[in-house]
């Protein structure tokens, strides 16, 4: 039993904005004062701090066969960020793409307990759950890549509609995911044929099919089923001048459907003079401000080392061919593909700056903070280590301008985010990290500090500069269990796996076994995780 | 009366086939359908009886040998744990928390086949893909150093040269072969094109390759023993194939300058996908030695030759692979996972194991099972136990235990020590 008494405590869901108030906990959970037994409890004097829920990450890549590669590929990107073996904590390796120990270590030093593996080809689930059993600290769910996948494209060129959607509540079920992902619906099927998509319109080779078939397909089966999180999309043209345009043109064809668009920076741009780039935030922004049923998450560029990793296979080859470098690439069988090219973004190149400016400006153009949240696509473009420095970006004015200084003059001239005078709020920020995502995520008992919830708590001590704030919590429970004092980590426990269990007509399973012979390397038996252990996967409900 | 269990995954080379079809009655085998003769042999020549595990020769309880092998990491200022490639994932991830635990340096027999793959990747990246692209896709497959045809006997049927897949309906027909090597071999008899190179060339040729799918041209008509208008000719094919796949073997990480053999061909496979598409597939031989590499790299941050004696994961092979800590005898106690360095290693290495505590880990007799001071008879992953591995491509694939067991795993085992020692 746990009390924190007499914190300033921001709840934006329960309509907390800094209100002195107590948390009580048992068991793990928030609980009504009158349950816990003071004489007992654990009490934690909160006066003067500032007390909010755990926070919640909507899209980081941490765990599975790609970023597992993004580590093998990257020694150089582990030194001198060693963690050490400590008591009953794991050593582990540091840098943009930390070992499974280490980032579990890290996400609890920020404050947060909550983290969605961005994406998952389904053939390696398998391999994403292996390391989430790894990944102390943090609750976690995998979303499954399915906007090149063969059964999704054939089902919607034979008009099927009812196979797809089966087959994606079968195949949700499968690999215990938790979301459907999108990522370049299209393009990396016609990568393997050493091509792409560019329009919302062009033909998928050998299937007919459009990304915007794909998308409007996957985003309405996500609604069918009644999936906790929508269709989770990475769009088309993700990094070139013609992204804007097909993002907004993407929201436009999502009308009426639950979206989430990821990392919207890399998809809002225009071509400006001399090949750069240029920001259409404020076209990308009224596009998202005009559609109640979206959310974004940002993936805001910071200035640094960052290791770039998708499932966009031919994106990958273009960036390998303009930074050069090392390049993997992995076209995965029937389902998808992907690459990683490490990266440093500069505030003295022209591009990297205006890629900075985008995503602040995304931040500062989208109205509704229940709309846009805090990512850095971890690790693409930047890690999750520096959501403080973001956090500070938005809510202090003057150290933009003093960023905004050091821009590479092409980049600063005639920017608009030196104009914004919008400043976030500590409760803002407590929506766009913790209660928005965890809203748009569909978990009921996470993102609030309200009776039910988990117990899961960062608590703060409020500092002018916020970046210093966030990055040091001066407690940290998870599940009521302190796992991090004054922004260092004490303990490991294992954190839970959510998945869904979408109904599907069972008459599927033979369709697949059939498909499975012929199109896969691997039995349907070896492929599905229907049975077994999941001691530690938890259902979340649909409808 | 006798139980048939179907799709069960072969744990012997990387290629894991889990297709076979295998009946038992009890603990005992009776047949075992679908798998290669070597798969046959991991099932067939099995022996399920349990053994009690033994310290220094004698039968003991597992608690002594636990207890043994406990004191001796706990007295140990420099241990090194080996093997792991024929074990499951869920052990090598036991295996890494112990060497966590106690400081040890640990490598797995990735050092000794395709550690300069590893590095090869480090240096350039790796554009690859799964078995299955290559079943469906690939027109064009080049086999550089390797033969299938006696090391990975299912690969050739079930994905790349007769397999039949979307884009290849007629199977062989479909696909060009290429074989490059410095002999002929049961591979090389089977090709469209075999180029027979000299011993110690692949670097001279590879790197030609990259001159002539550049447009460059060659100063001299000879590269490696093979004239340059075949590599042209090659080139050429790589160039305009639909989906081009090279495997590569230990002729290329074995032979002189390694991983820059390796890396070069990395790098050429990379350039080809500017002109079409093109993937290369490392044939790793272990069934599990991918996993290895995985459980090593989410764990550690690097893949093999790693060494927690400073409390934290540092990488560096030729001084942290297990063939350079026992050769200069830098290893002063030794935990032997399901592999067997007393028949493979160099003399140097073997004659430092023979002087050091061991503690060894396999279901089999081997060379340093004999020798051990601590034996544990555990299970057969994929035969009386069950986990995860790792296919060549990075597939993972359950091993299924399909006859019942009193053995212990690697995994409890391992867990066991880590509780006891200190």
């Amino acid at each position: 039993m746990l009390g924190i008494i007499g914190g300033r405590v921001y709840d934006p869901q329960n309509d907390k904005a800094g209100e002195i108030g107590d948390i009580w906990v048992k068991d793990g959970r928030i609980v009504p004062a009158a349950e816990v037994d003071r004489e007992k409890a654990e009490i934690i004097d909160a006066a003067g701090l500032v007390v909010m829920a755990g926070g919640v990450d909507i899209h980081a890549h941490i765990v599975g066969g790609e970023v597992n590669a993004g580590r093998k590929l990257r020694p150089e990107d582990h030194r001198g960020k060693e963690r050490a073996h400590s008591g009953s904590l794991r050593a582990g390796a540091g840098g943009t793409v930390p070992s499974t120990y280490a980032t579990g270590q890290l996400y609890s030093e920020l404050g947060y307990t909550t983290v969605m593996q961005a994406s998952t080809a389904p053939l390696m689930a398998r391999h994403t759950h292996e390391e989430l059993e790894d990944t102390p600290n943090v609750d976690n769910g995998a979303f499954m890549v399915m906007g090149n996948n063969h059964i999704v494209m054939q089902s919607i060129a034979d008009k099927q509609f009812d196979r797809a959607r089966d087959y994606v509540a079968w195949l949700l079920q499968a690999t215990r995911g938790y979301a459907i992902k999108l990522v370049n619906p299209g393009g990396v099927e016609n990568w393997k044929w050493g091509r792409n998509v560019a329009e919302l319109d062009d033909e998928v080779i050998g299937y007919g099919v459009t990304p915007r078939q794909i998308m409007e397909t996957l985003a309405t089966i996500a609604d069918d089923l009644g999936l906790p999180h929508a269709a989770h999309i990475h769009g088309i043209n993700l990094g070139r001048h013609t992204s804007a345009r097909t993002s907004i043109e993407t929201i436009k064809a999502l009308d009426g459907h639950r979206a989430h668009l990821c990392h919207l920076q890399f998809l809002s741009y225009g071509s400006g003079k001399g090949h750069v780039h240029k920001s259409e935030a404020v076209a990308v922004a009224e596009a998202v401000n005009a559609s109640p049923k979206l959310t974004v998450d940002v993936g805001q560029v910071v200035f640094g080392r960052a290791t770039t990793m998708t499932c966009d296979g031919p994106l990958q080859h273009t960036l390998h061919n303009t930074a050069g470098g090392r390049w993997m690439n992995d076209d995965v069988e029937g389902e998808s593909g992907g690459g990683i090219v490490p990266i440093e973004y500069k505030p003295g190149n022209p591009i990297n700056a205006t890629m900075w400016l985008t995503g602040l400006e995304l931040f500062l153009l989208i109205d509704d903070p229940w709309k846009v949240f805090l990512t850095t696509d971890h690790p693409n473009a930047g890690t999750f280590s520096n959501y403080p420095q973001i956090i500070r970006l938005l809510m202090d004015r003057g150290y933009r301008e003093e960023m905004i200084a050091t821009l590479h003059p092409r980049a600063r001239k005639g920017a608009l985010l030196a104009e914004l005078d919008r400043e976030y709020s500590l409760g803002d920020i407590a929506v766009i990290t913790r209660s928005g995502p965890a809203r748009a995520l569909g978990l009921k008992d996470k993102g609030h500090l309200g009776v039910g919830a988990d117990a899961d708590i960062a608590v703060y001590e409020e500092r002018d500069d916020k970046e210093a704030m966030f990055a040091r919590p001066r407690y940290v429970f998870k599940a009521g269990e302190l796992v991090a004092r004054d922004g260092a980590v004490l303990k490991q426990v294992a954190g839970r796996t959510y998945s869904v269990a979408p109904d599907y007509d069972p008459s599927i399973e033979d369709d697949l076994r059939a498909h499975f012979k012929a199109a896969y390397t691997v039995s349907y038996d070896n492929y599905a995780m229907l049975s077994g252990d999941g001691a530690r996967i938890e259902t979340v409900a649909c409808g | 009366m006798s139980t048939t269990v179907e799709n069960v995954a072969c744990p012997f080379c990387g290629c894991l086939c889990d297709d076979i079809i295998v009946e038992t009655e009890g603990t005992k085998i009776l047949k075992v359908k679908l798998a290669c003769s070597s798969g046959q042999g991991i099932f067939m020549d099995y022996d399920p009886r349990p053994r009690r595990p033994l310290v220094h020769g004698s039968e003991v309880e597992w608690s002594e040998a636990v207890a043994e092998a406990a004191r001796i990491l706990s007295a140990a200022d420099s241990p090194l744990i080996y093997g792991l490639s024929s074990s499951a994932s869920e052990a090598q991830r036991k295996a890494v928390a112990l060497a966590d635990k106690i400081g040890a340096v640990i490598d797995s027999t990735s050092s000794v086949c395709h550690g300069p793959t590893g590095l090869a990747m480090q240096a350039v990246g790796e554009p690859t893909c799964t078995l299955g692209e290559v079943r469906d896709r690939a027109d064009l497959v080049v086999f550089w150093g390797c033969n299938p045809d006696a090391s990975h006997l299912r690969h050739f049927p079930r994905f790349s040269l007769t397999a039949k897949g979307t884009l290849t309906p007629n199977g062989r027909s479909d696909r060009t072969m290429y074989v490059i090597d410095v002999r002929p071999t049961g591979s090389s008899k089977k090709a469209d094109h075999f180029l027979q190179i000299e011993v110690g060339s692949d670097y001279e040729v590879l790197t030609t390759l990259r001159l002539l799918v550049r447009g460059g041209e060659p100063s001299s008509d000879v590269v490696g023993g093979v004239p340059v208008a075949e590599l042209k000719e090659l080139a050429e094919r790589m160039k305009s194939c639909r989906y081009g796949v090279a495997f590569m073997g230990m002729g290329l990480t074995m032979a002189p300058a390694r991983q820059l053999n390796v890396a070069e061909l990395f790098t050429l496979v990379a350039e080809l996908n500017d002109h079409a598409k093109f993937s290369v597939i490392p044939m790793r031989g272990h069934g599990n030695v991918t996993g290895a590499d995985q459980v090593l790299s989410w764990t550690t941050g690097y893949p093999f030759a790693v060494s927690f004696a400073r409390g934290y994961p540092q990488f560096m092979p030729g001084e942290f692979t297990a063939v350079d800590m026992l050769a200069r005898k830098a290893a002063d106690a030794a935990v032997i996972i399901a592999s067997d360095p007393g028949a493979h290693f160099p003399a140097a290495a073997a004659a430092h194991l023979e002087r050091i505590p061991t503690i060894v880990f396999d279901h089999g007799p081997s060379v340093v099972a004999a020798k051990a001071d601590v034996l544990f008879p555990t299970a057969a992953y994929g035969v009386d136990a069950g986990g995860t591995a790792y296919r060549m491509d990075n597939v993972p694939i359950p091993l299924t235990q399909v006859i019942e067991t009193d053995r212990p795993t690697d995994e409890e085992i391992l867990d066991r020590i880590i509780e006891a020692v200190d």
